[in-house]
């Protein structure tokens, strides 16, 4: 009887990243869905929309290339995540890799990794439209680190929500009907298509503020605009403290939920 | 020593009972066969014994551990090859096979698998542009990559051409002569017939006769058929031992030149048992 050892999980990880990046990309119709998407709303949103506000340069343009870098992290991490898992389990992917030594760790590495990918390639997309189509200025250094730990968490909570999402999705065909109620009702509730927030029923915005989508929105506006911007903002504050807070326990949320209902088949029935 | 061990196997699904106490054992390094119309069970014994399923009763040894709770360590000892998936379509044969290959402590090497199955023109292919009966070959290369002990193969020729499955039946030859136990899941008696030194037949979630393809069913002790020319028509006799009868037609300078003898078919007997079972 062998008892070679088996690869390490790490290096099992990474070539689940590289083929999960490899049929993302020969696959057409989800390359230009996930990543246009956000893009074509934002050109839309940016010259249709023509606000002032009391900040000199400050555009309606330039509040939505920040906020929309949100909408583009939901669509990579939080769809793509959620009906990838769904479609995995449909295809019979999950039920192939359930029949060899992979460790579920490694799977979910991949996947991470490549969430991780698109959403970098889906805010470069982004803030590229926003900076040479609406001649957003770009922040400093400072500024950048911020955004680094707003994006990082940002992917990994929606990721895992996305994971755990697809657990209730029956079908994969489905999956993306039903990922993006949230992904939706979200955005308009947290200030990301209809700004300044204040606007909105004050329940509204108490709601928004449970779930991550305010927070990240909030948070790229805080990157992306002139300090003065702030008072547009429910509270008047960027409130990074708290954004961190929100982001990181959706974070843990998360993954507990991944745990608990992670399977690698369809329901035994 | 036992490759598989089950007493007493029982599954539901809703209340609805599948399997119905079923005992099974096979040796190491023994091809073994499970035949059954669709619905009898096959697939879901299968299934809990690759630890794809659970199950609500019996006990079960597979490679000397419970296929429920067996590790990553017992995964990468057995081989499945799966019925009905679709995955991976966007990769080259080459791609997926590497790929799975990487996950096992001391895989073939990947030419080496694509040949065994027939694909080394196809390895460049995407899964996608292949063929039903190609794709069913990906899925093989996939079970056997990582050298199991232990491999399962559900109904694994389905949509096969005739020269496919020939092909396939040497692969298999080949690995029981390097010593791999397989568990086989068909339809095709001719196939069951040509691999599995033993076989078992399911019907309504029981096992209704289990033996060699010869003797399966009383198949070995039943009638034979003998079948010769006498006067210029066919003649028929159904004795137990065609001995004396053929020695009786050679003395009697007989015209043997259309001679048969003929015992059921493994399909006669196969069908006679799952009909005494609907």
């Amino acid at each position: 009887m062998t008892t070679a050892a088996l690869p390490p999980t790490m290096a099992t990880g990474l070539r689940r990243a590289h083929v999960e990046l490899l049929q993302f990309v020969r696959d057409r119709t989800a390359m230009v869905f996930t990543f246009a998407f956000p893009a074509l709303l934002l050109l839309l949103f940016g010259t249709i929309f023509s606000d002032s506000y009391n900040e000199p340069g400050v555009t309606a343009s330039h509040v939505f290339s920040a906020s929309m870098i949100a909408y583009g992290i939901l669509s990579t991490a939080f769809i793509t995540m959620g009906s990838g898992l769904a479609m995995d389990r449909e295809d019979g992917t999950l039920k192939r890799l359930r029949g060899t030594p992979i460790a579920a760790t490694a799977y979910v590495l991949g996947k991470l990794l490549l969430v991780l990918a698109l959403g970098v390639a889906e805010v470069v997309l982004l803030i590229g439209v926003g900076a040479l189509v609406f001649d957003m200025s770009l922040p400093d250094a400072a500024h950048w680190l911020t955004f680094a730990w707003i994006f990082l968490l940002s992917v990994v909570a929606c990721s895992l929500l996305g994971m755990a999402v697809s657990t209730v999705v029956k079908h994969a065909r489905t999956a993306g009907a039903i990922l993006n109620v949230p992904v939706v009702v979200l955005q308009f509730i947290s200030g990301v298509f209809i700004y300044p927030p204040s606007q909105l029923p004050s329940w509204l915005m108490g709601v928004a503020s449970i779930f991550p989508v305010k927070w990240m929105a909030q948070g790229f506006r805080y990157v992306f605009l002139p300090d003065g911007m702030k008072a547009q903002e429910v509270a008047g504050q960027w409130e990074l403290g708290r954004t961190a807070l929100v982001l990181g326990a959706w974070c843990v949320i998360g993954l507990v939920l991944c745990l608990v209902t992670f399977r690698w088949s369809e329901r035994d029935r | 020593m036992t490759a598989i061990e089950v007493t007493g196997l029982r599954k539901s699904y809703r209340g609805n009972e599948v399997v119905r106490g079923i005992d099974l054992a096979v040796a190491r390094g023994e091809v073994f066969a499970l035949l059954g119309p669709n619905g009898a069970g096959k697939t879901t014994t299968t299934e809990i014994l690759e630890g794809h399923r659970r199950r609500n009763g019996g006990t079960v040894r597979v490679l000397g551990e419970d296929p429920g709770t067996a590790g990553r360590h017992w995964r990468a000892r057995i081989g499945i090859v799966l019925q009905d998936t679709d995955d991976a379509v966007d990769l080259t044969v080459a791609e997926t096979i590497r790929h799975v290959a990487g996950f096992y402590p001391d895989p073939r090497p990947v030419d080496e698998v694509i040949e065994l199955v027939g694909l080394t023109e196809k390895r460049r292919s995407r899964i996608r542009s292949l063929s039903g009966g190609q794709r069913r070959r990906v899925d093989v290369a996939l079970g056997i990559v990582g050298r199991p002990e232990l491999l399962f193969l559900d109904e694994p020729t389905t949509g096969f051409d005739p020269q496919a499955r020939r092909q396939f039946w040497d692969l298999i030859r080949a690995l029981a002569a390097e010593g791999t136990t397989i568990l086989l899941t068909t339809h095709y008696l001719e196939e069951a017939e040509t691999l599995a030194d033993r076989l078992a037949v399911i019907a309504e979630g029981r096992i209704v006769a289990e033996g060699t393809p010869a003797t399966l069913g009383g198949r070995g002790a039943a009638a034979a058929k003998v079948t010769w020319r006498e006067s210029g028509a066919m003649r028929t006799e159904q004795v137990a031992d065609p001995t004396e009868l053929i020695r009786k037609l050679v003395a009697e300078d007989a015209d043997l030149s259309l001679l048969t003898v003929t015992r059921p078919t493994l399909e006669d007997t196969y069908l006679s048992l799952i009909g005494a079972h609907r």
